[in-house]
């Protein structure tokens, strides 16, 4: 049994409440008290059938708005897999929401209202897909019961999409007739459609192959913490715990520490206190080394044969996700890891139209959910790889420096 | 040629040990949340392997409300014991003397809503800025919305308009002097989940998770271990059942249900085959209101 982590993007309108509500419901992970909860709510709504959009809604404050303020995280498992759903507001303004559910999503569902087609927000939830560079994505067309089950209106969104699509970065790309109302293509094959000869959404989430996601060539191994018992019998035991992000670690590799260059050799690999031939992502892992440096957190253990980009002045696509605006010159923390360095984004470059993809120029301030190009200066170096050509190390956030809020978080280039 | 595949629970474990680290480098006062209940026995046993070989950087913290069942004490003395980790014990009773709190009165008087207050009186004695819980996001609706790093102010409310975004797995731990953060490392772990790893890794745990005969008073559905800490009336009906517990919290509004499971591998499979929800069928003070514990979060609780 392994584990897949994805995001559903659209809104209430497509569905998408609805289609958690099926996938929980119908693969048995609501039970009866929950059920009964919700059917009270459904009563206390005027509602005379269950609503299964209930079963994702949250706080109090959202319930009596009937809206959803952030991402919510839900869970169910089959027999192959377990699954974390980020569920996220698909609304423009919660793009920032959106942004922090696919950062650490496996897969996207973007949902189409059947009766819709390939809109604005369609558009606007595959640009983030393909910015955050989830590696897979569902395009499940919704409502396929009020278009009659049409193969004509499947083809029509197919083409459609796929066209949309050719401009952006997604690489692999399923597309399934469904309703989630009635249950279509959910779980089981529907016979209302038996022109659709594809998977079942579930089916499809059971299958889809994640290991190959992991980078297994490129050893990458942030360093969190120094363990140093310094009891008697462990005198000299100096360990360095952290988690390996990608590649593999043995005993005998020639490694580098980042950022000051200093090279030497694995000494021992420990996993839970066990040595171990070899830790590999995403395993969280003890290494100690043959040579007696000084390594500290902030600092990343890599291959002397696979190098990282060590550097102080970056380009990043960033999304912004605070109230008070980001303004060209304005200084930032960064974090990338357990690496924490003072920054200054020195320019906005252009804000990207998450809606057309058009690049606007002449832009000196990004707001709320705004997606801009920049260029940071970092204090010191950073060590980081191109988020598109290895995302679980090129990924940063921006900190607030009297604050301490989370402000941006940052696709570095 | 070796397989490099992590198992689910592997992952989830690794996950875990990632953020105690994290609480361990961040912070220069962090403190283990642990009731003796499985979901803490489980946080201890992940900080356990974070730290190896060395000793677990933070002292456990169980915060007492004087209604807990004798075999989680014990279990918990004998854990610290053994581990020679420090514990630190403060008691609701101490704070409802010295501020001149209400104890709850009723039936089933629970100190759940107390518990708050001794826990921040706790904070500010040790100067905590860290506090790890084993609060999972399946368990409720409000915990769902919870973050991993969650930060709270000095009166320890959760804000849920105020979360910091947490992306990929960045961790921003930066506070002001007063506030603090309550760190919630097996977040994305469902009740079936802690099982399982519990089976796997030859868990120990305190009597009362597995079954036995107990006395106890029948109230609706649920069935509640008699103690001097609750009310019986006349004409309550009182029978020995062979009971287990699913949860362990205070005596007061912790149900026990009917069981013969005796080993985890039989509570596992029961576990899996229950059409009841943890909470729904153990915790009388959840049935209060739809939002008892957004309410409770939002004062300080975990």
């Amino acid at each position: 049994m392994d584990l897949l982590r994805f995001i559903t993007a659209g809104s209430v309108d497509d569905g998408k409440s609805t289609l958690i509500g099926r996938l929980l419901y119908d693969t048995d992970s609501i039970k009866v008290d929950q059920l009964e909860m919700i059917q009270k709510q459904s009563k206390n709504k005027g509602e005379g059938v269950i609503d299964l959009a209930l079963f994702t809604d949250g706080l109090r404050a959202e319930r009596e708005q009937g809206i959803t303020i952030d991402v919510a995280y839900k869970y169910f498992a089959t027999a192959k897999r377990k699954f974390i759903i980020a569920d996220a507001p698909g609304h423009i303004q919660y793009t920032r929401n959106m942004v922090t559910g696919a950062s650490n999503s496996d897969l996207i569902i973007i949902l189409i209202d059947a009766r819709l087609g390939v809109i604005e927000q369609t558009r606007r939830h595959s640009i983030i897909a393909s910015l955050l560079q989830i590696p897979h994505v569902v395009v499940a067309i919704n409502k396929m019961d009020m278009v009659a089950y049409s193969e004509e209106v499947f083809n029509t969104i197919l083409s459609d999409y796929s066209k949309m699509a050719a401009q952006l970065d997604i690489k692999d790309v399923v597309f399934i007739p469904i309703s989630a109302l009635q249950g279509d293509n959910i779980v089981n094959a529907s016979s209302s459609m038996s022109w659709y000869k594809g998977e079942s959404l579930l089916h499809y989430l059971e299958s889809v192959n994640v290991v190959e996601d992991i980078d297994l060539s490129t050893p990458r191994f942030p360093v969190q913490y120094v363990i140093r018992p310094q009891s008697d019998d462990l005198h000299d035991y100096r360990g360095y715990a952290g988690k390996v992000i990608s590649g593999t670690y043995k005993k005998g590799d020639k490694v580098l520490v980042l950022p000051e260059g200093i090279e030497s050799e694995i000494d021992t690999v420990e996993v839970h206190g066990i040595e171990v031939d070899e830790a590999y992502a995403p395993q969280s892992a003890v290494i100690q080394l043959k040579d007696d440096i000084d390594v500290n957190r902030g600092n990343m253990i890599v291959s002397v044969s696979n190098l990282p980009k060590v550097e102080q002045e970056v380009t990043a696509m960033l999304c912004w996700m605070d109230n008070i605006p980001l303004v060209a010159g304005n200084k930032y923390l960064i974090q990338l890891h357990s690496k924490v360095v003072r920054c200054v984004v020195k320019e906005i470059n252009y804000k990207l139209d998450v809606n057309t993809l058009e690049k606007l120029s002449d832009v000196h301030q990004a707001t709320l959910n705004d997606i801009v190009h920049v260029t940071i200066k970092t204090a010191s170096s950073i060590v980081f790889d191109g988020y598109n050509a290895l995302r679980v190390n090129g990924g940063a956030i921006l900190i607030d420096e009297t604050r301490y809020t989370t402000v941006a978080g940052c696709m570095l280039q | 040629m070796p397989q490099y595949k992590l198992d689910y629970l592997d992952q989830l474990e690794s996950e875990s040990i990632h953020i105690m680290r994290e609480v361990a480098a961040q912070f220069e006062r962090p403190a283990l949340l642990f009731s003796g209940g499985k979901d803490s026995i489980t946080l201890v046993q992940l900080a356990l392997k974070a730290f190896k070989p060395g000793k677990i950087p933070f002292p456990l913290v169980h915060i007492d409300t004087g209604h807990n069942f004798p075999e989680a004490i014990a279990y918990r003395d004998k854990l610290a014991n053994e581990l020679g980790v420090k514990l630190i014990v403060r008691y609701v009773e101490d704070t409802i003397k010295s501020k001149n709190l209400k104890d709850p009165a009723g039936k089933f008087p629970s100190r759940n809503a107390l518990q708050a207050y001794t826990l921040l009186d706790t904070i500010e004695e040790f100067g905590f800025d860290a506090c790890i819980g084993g609060a999972r996001r399946d368990e409720e609706k409000a915990r769902a919305k919870e973050r991993i790093f969650s930060v709270r102010d000095e009166f320890g409310a959760w804000d849920p308009k105020r979360q910091r975004p947490e992306l990929w797995n960045l961790y921003n731990g930066k506070i002001h002097k007063g506030e603090n953060v309550r760190v919630f490392p097996i977040s994305n772990w469902v009740e079936i989940d802690v099982w399982n790893y519990i089976k796997r890794e030859g868990i120990e745990l305190p009597s009362i998770y597995f079954s036995h005969d107990r006395e106890v008073l029948v109230h609706g559905e649920f069935l509640v271990a008699t103690s001097p800490f609750i009310r019986i009336d006349e004409g309550d009906s009182i029978v020995t059942r062979r009971v287990r517990y699913r949860t362990v919290g205070d005596m007061t509004c912790t149900a026990a249900v009917e069981s013969t499971a005796d080993t985890i591998d039989d509570i596992v499979r029961e576990i899996n085959e229950t059409n009841i929800s943890e909470r729904g069928e153990t915790r009388i003070d959840d049935q209060v209101s739809e939002a008892a514990m957004e309410d409770r979060k939002k004062t300080g609780y975990f």
